[in-house]
């Protein structure tokens, strides 16, 4: 039986990381019984391995429940589930293209965070009704009140009635359902018109080939009919369409405007289907598409490389995949004298880079090298062509170029009194470049500072929360580009140049840099029969050195009758420790030295 | 099993534990002792007749301190070895032993049932040495048991040392070279000292482990450079001194090699009895159980209801393989063709002599250039190993790396 559209709710929950956003779409879930209670397991929505081992949601994810309300009548609900890191804004942004109005889940003890702004404000951006809901009432820090004027004065939207709950434990969630029949509008459309539906996201599976997640606004879509991806011009017949049960595809026989759900297709190439496009009839074809979302281009580049040369055609399909419903993802092949056939990738952030490489390591079973991350650089060059560069090797020689540019953002960093001494203290250590403090209540303010990008993508966010013992919120958005002096400092091991391990610095600290990346390598690189230079330049100046010290003994001492299995495993050990390693020259490198320019900040 | 086998016999009793022991070994009563012992001579007797037609060439009794026990009891091991196997005349007998654990009469009878070497675990000849490892002895303890050994008959000794030892200086590792070097023994085993882990040892100086593997400065323990010097003047003043390094860890007068030791390195047969003990029978690799109790119960089960109760018995009736199995190992593993390949060629080039073409191809009917030719000419060029008349040896810089060198001669999967 199909919903009447007056009777459905499309909404999505946004909320700072960690305020229970998960949490309550569980307790919903749970609520309107669409499960029953073996099935459900903690964080339904939450159903990639890696999402809920990390406890955090990266993909988008939609359910259909059904709820009985208090004024008798049966409500059909779509619950689209964000995520609330930084580094996948843009798929908060897919999401909410899908919604009508927005639940915002705010943490009674901590107020509002950084990212608790963000998300609003892309709502608001979406014309989404927002209803805001007060979360973990049940803990003793709990402050609602506080928390209710905080929502009124910062974000000016009306918070006295908002439900007071805790996800946790179920209290007053019920009122959570019913403000959202009451106070969230029912979705528009025409379920004659033209067909008008929006992808905000697809998947790929093994059976059912391309499944393309859209939003009816338009018209009414049903099996059987042809339909054309605006955009990218396919033309496909429709095999099967269907809403989301938990963890499920249930099929049905229409979808019409107002509808959130799924289609499979006679869907050839998984790049027909692009996140953000059209769909529409073939034969009957609205007159312009939905205008779709904002591209996001990617601010992190980084070389993935298999390990096994023979696995580059797997990754490049497991890549393909993976891009097919994480639009942000980029990557084009490239090649590095040490590290063979790879792609140069792009990702959002750090965090969303080692999503993917986890993905990728588990779900294509790939094991990987990776570079280390860097930001686009813009190149300005002395016949005043601009490259933009993404991969360090590829630096023309310093006499072409006139000057560099780095990405430069502006962050908007929430912190209690305290730690204001300590935090500005990080920004300026990052080169940051001071433009406001706001305080938002008595002991808490907003800091605004400019700040290149390459320096929050490494270990920023974890600085911050260290040096603000974790109350530190933060946030930030791209400002462009600034100029800056900026060099590449290359690393020369046994006198050779290794490519994958050259990097974009600042050129005031290229020697600290240096200095700490010979270190890191020295123990990294295994002893080998040979002394081992490895040094860091910046053009043909060597700027730091270290030795790897050539082996000289290594003897079993002891071999007796009752020990030979076990020194064979010893022996074996040794062995096997070689085939993870890079050969470089006559230097075998180990693949995790690639990455160590992350963790030059560590000690 | 070829027709020349080896005996090992292990005794687990000590005096008391030292700190950087990981043996199976330790302090037990008296009549624990007399179980044991009581165990042992069942499995020896079974064994025995389970290898009769074999002539055992060489047997090394070791422990634990086998000294220590009392002179009966290890008087009625040796009679049940005597009886139970063919001891060929002119075997080699070792017995390890702890100084101060042995008497004038005890070693009188050791000498009455064949043993005719002894080993002597001395480690130190420094006090203060002996004191930090937990030794029970003094360096005058050890010279009293020497001349008690010599006296007794004792013509072939072996002296036990240990280097690398934490705060040892290149001075102090020369004087307990130069005090042992003056009895001229026969035989001398040199061992880096091992940190192991689970031992109090390691509870000590494993982080300085770590500091030393990193190239850091340590705490105790020589670091690397010293280390390296220690091993260096160990090798030349024994070299020196008219002893010949025939294995990396062992040192020789002319004719005095360790048979018992070639043979493990050799893959010649070899019986393990008492608890933990190990084997090579054949194709097959097996260690007798580890847990004493476990032992003791299989051992009393073939004394009381025979060994077809004990082939029933649901902890035995697991091992399974062809050959020769013990129904007192805790597994077995048969070697494959390139199993034994690899031992062959890991175990003999630890000795100074090498390996020859010649047995490659006795041992496995294929030219040994067929399957490590590529290996050879590698670590040939890096100047690990010679080839000379058939014959294939590690050179000094291949003693001391031996362990990247012997990696080579795995053929993995």
């Amino acid at each position: 039986m199909l919903p009447e559209q007056s009777r459905i709710r499309n909404f999505c929950i946004v909320a700072h990381i960690d305020h229970g956003k998960s949490t309550l779409a569980d307790r919903i879930i749970e609520m309107t019984g669409l499960l029953t209670d073996r099935e459900m397991q903690a964080q339904v929505l939450d159903n990639m391995e890696l999402e809920r081992e990390r406890g955090i949601t990266i993909k988008s994810q939609a359910v259909r429940i059904v709820y009985q309300a208090k004024d008798g009548q049966t409500y059909t609900f779509n619950l689209i589930d964000t995520p609330g890191h930084v580094d996948f804004n843009y798929e908060v942004s897919r999401s909410l293209a899908a919604c009508d109005g927005a639940v915002l889940v705010v943490d009674a003890a901590q107020g509002i965070e950084a990212q608790t702004l963000a998300n609003v404000y892309l709502a608001l951006d979406h014309d989404l009704e927002v209803l805001p809901v007060i979360n973990k009432i049940d803990l003793p820090s709990a402050d609602p009140q506080r928390v209710k004027d905080e929502i009124e004065d910062v974000i000016g939207i009306e918070a006295q009635d908002a439900p007071m709950i805790s996800a946790k434990t179920g209290q007053n969630v019920e009122e959570v359902l019913e403000q959202i029949v009451a106070r969230l509008p029912a979705p528009q459309g025409d379920p004659n018109g033209k067909l008008q539906a929006l992808i905000f996201d697809s998947v790929y599976d093994a059976y059912k080939g391309v499944i393309v997640f859209f939003r009816v606004r338009e018209g009414t879509i049903r099996p059987g009919e042809q339909v054309l991806m605006m955009a990218t011009g396919a033309v496909a017949e429709v095999v099967e369409v269907g809403y989301f049960g938990a963890g499920q595809f249930v099929p049905c026989d229409e979808l019409a405007a107002g509808m959130v759900g799924y289609l499979t297709a006679s869907i050839k190439n998984v790049k027909d289907t692009r996140v953000g496009d059209t769909i529409t009839h073939k034969k009957d074809p609205c007159d312009k598409p939905l205008p779709g979302y904002k591209k996001v281009n990617p601010m992190v580049y980084c070389g993935l490389y298999p390990a096994d040369g023979a696995k580059y055609p797997d990754l490049r399909d497991a890549l393909e995949k993976l891009q097919l419903n994480d639009a942000a993802l980029q990557f084009e092949p490239e090649t590095s004298a040490a590290l063979g056939f790879g792609f140069r990738c792009g990702f959002l952030g750090l965090l969303h880079l080692e999503i993917v490489q986890e993905r990728l390591e588990r779900e294509y079973h790939l094991d990987l090298v990776t570079t280390a991350p860097g930001v686009v650089y813009r190149v300005h060059k002395t016949d005043q062509t601009v490259i933009e560069l993404t991969n360090p090797s590829n630096l023309p020689d310093p006499s072409e170029i006139d000057y560099m540019e780095e990405p430069i953002v502006e962050a908007e960093i929430m912190v209690t009194s305290e730690y204001i001494g300590a935090i500005m203290d990080l920004c300026q250590e990052r080169r940051g470049i001071y433009i406001s403090m706001e305080y938002m209540e008595e002991t808490r303010a907003l800091l605004r500072y400019t700040l290149p990008l390459n320096e929050i993508i490494y270990d920023f966010f974890d600085a911050l929360k260290s040096r603000s013992r974790g109350y530190a919120s933060f946030d930030y958005e791209m400002k462009g580009y600034m100029r800056s002096d900026l060099v590449k400092l290359d690393i020369l091991i046994n006198k050779e140049e290794v490519d994958a391990l050259s990097f974009i610095v600042f050129a005031q600290t290229a020697y600290e840099r240096g200095r700490k990346m010979c270190e890191k390598l020295k123990a990294e690189i295994p002893r080998h029969l040979f002394e081992i230079p490895i040094q860091a330049a910046v053009g043909s100046k060597i700027i730091a050195r270290e030795t790897v010290k050539a082996m000289r003994k290594d003897v079993l001492a002891k071999c007796y009758g009752g020990d030979i299995t076990r020194k064979k495993k010893l022996l074996e050990k040794q062995k096997e420790g070689k085939k993870r390693m890079r050969q470089v020259g006559n230097v075998e490198i180990p693949q995790e030295a690639f990455m160590s320019v992350l963790k030059l900040d560590e000690d | 099993m070829k027709d020349r086998i080896s005996l090992y016999v292990h005794i687990p009793f000590c005096v008391k534990k030292c700190g950087y022991c990981d043996f199976l070994s330790g302090v037990y009563d008296e009549r624990t002792q007399a179980r044991y012992v009581r165990s042992l001579c069942e499995e020896i007797r079974f064994l025995g007749a389970a290898a009769s037609g074999h002539t055992v060439s060489t047997v090394y009794i070791g422990g634990g301190t086998p000294t220590w026990l009392d002179l009966d009891a290890m008087e009625t091991v040796l009679r049940t070895l005597r009886e139970a196997f063919s001891v060929s005349c002119d075997a080699e007998m070792t017995i390890e032993c702890n100084p101060g654990t042995v008497t004038a009469d005890k070693l009188q009878m050791y000498r009455m049932y064949g043993c005719n070497r002894l080993s002597i675990g001395l480690q130190s000849a420094k006090e203060s040495e002996l004191r930090l490892l937990g030794r029970i002895h003094t360096p005058e303890r050890f010279l009293h048991t020497y001349d008690m050994a010599r006296k007794a008959g004792f013509s072939n000794i072996n002296v036990d040392l240990m280097t690398g030892l934490p705060g040892q200086t290149l001075d102090d590792l020369l004087y307990t070279l130069e005090y042992v070097l003056r009895l001229r023994p026969s035989h001398i085993s040199t061992y880096a000292l091992m940190i192991e882990e689970g031992t109090p040892f390691f509870e000590r100086y494993g982080e300085d482990v770590k500091r030393r593997e990193a190239g850091e400065k340590t705490l105790a323990l020589p670091d690397e450079e010293l280390e390296y010097r220690l091993y260096k003047m160990t090798q030349y003043v024994l070299e020196e001194n008219g002893y010949d390094r025939y294995e990396i860890s062992n040192y020789a007068r002319q004719g005095y090699a360790c048979e018992h030791n070639c043979a493990y390195w050799t893959r010649g047969d070899y019986l393990g009895l008492g608890v933990g003990a190990a084997s090579l029978a054949g194709k097959n690799r097996g260690s007798n159980v580890s847990d004493l109790e476990e032992y003791m119960r299989r051992c009393s089960l073939l004394a009381e209801r025979g060994q077809e109760a004990l082939w029933q018995d649901d902890a035995v009736k697991k091992l399974q393989a062809d050959g020769f199995v013990s129904p007192f190992w805790d597994g077995v593993q048969t070697l494959s063709r390139q199993d034994e390949m690899e031992e062959f060629m890991f175990l003999g080039l630890r000795m100074n002599r090498g390996v020859t073409r010649r047995d490659f191809e006795g041992a496995f009917g294929c030219r040994i250039d067929g399957i490590y030719g590529e290996v050879l000419k590698k670590l040939r060029e890096e100047e690990m190993l010679v080839t000379e008349n058939g014959r294939i040896f590690l050179t000094e810089r291949g003693r001391d790396l031996s362990n990247y060198v012997l990696a080579h001669f795995l053929l993995g999967r």
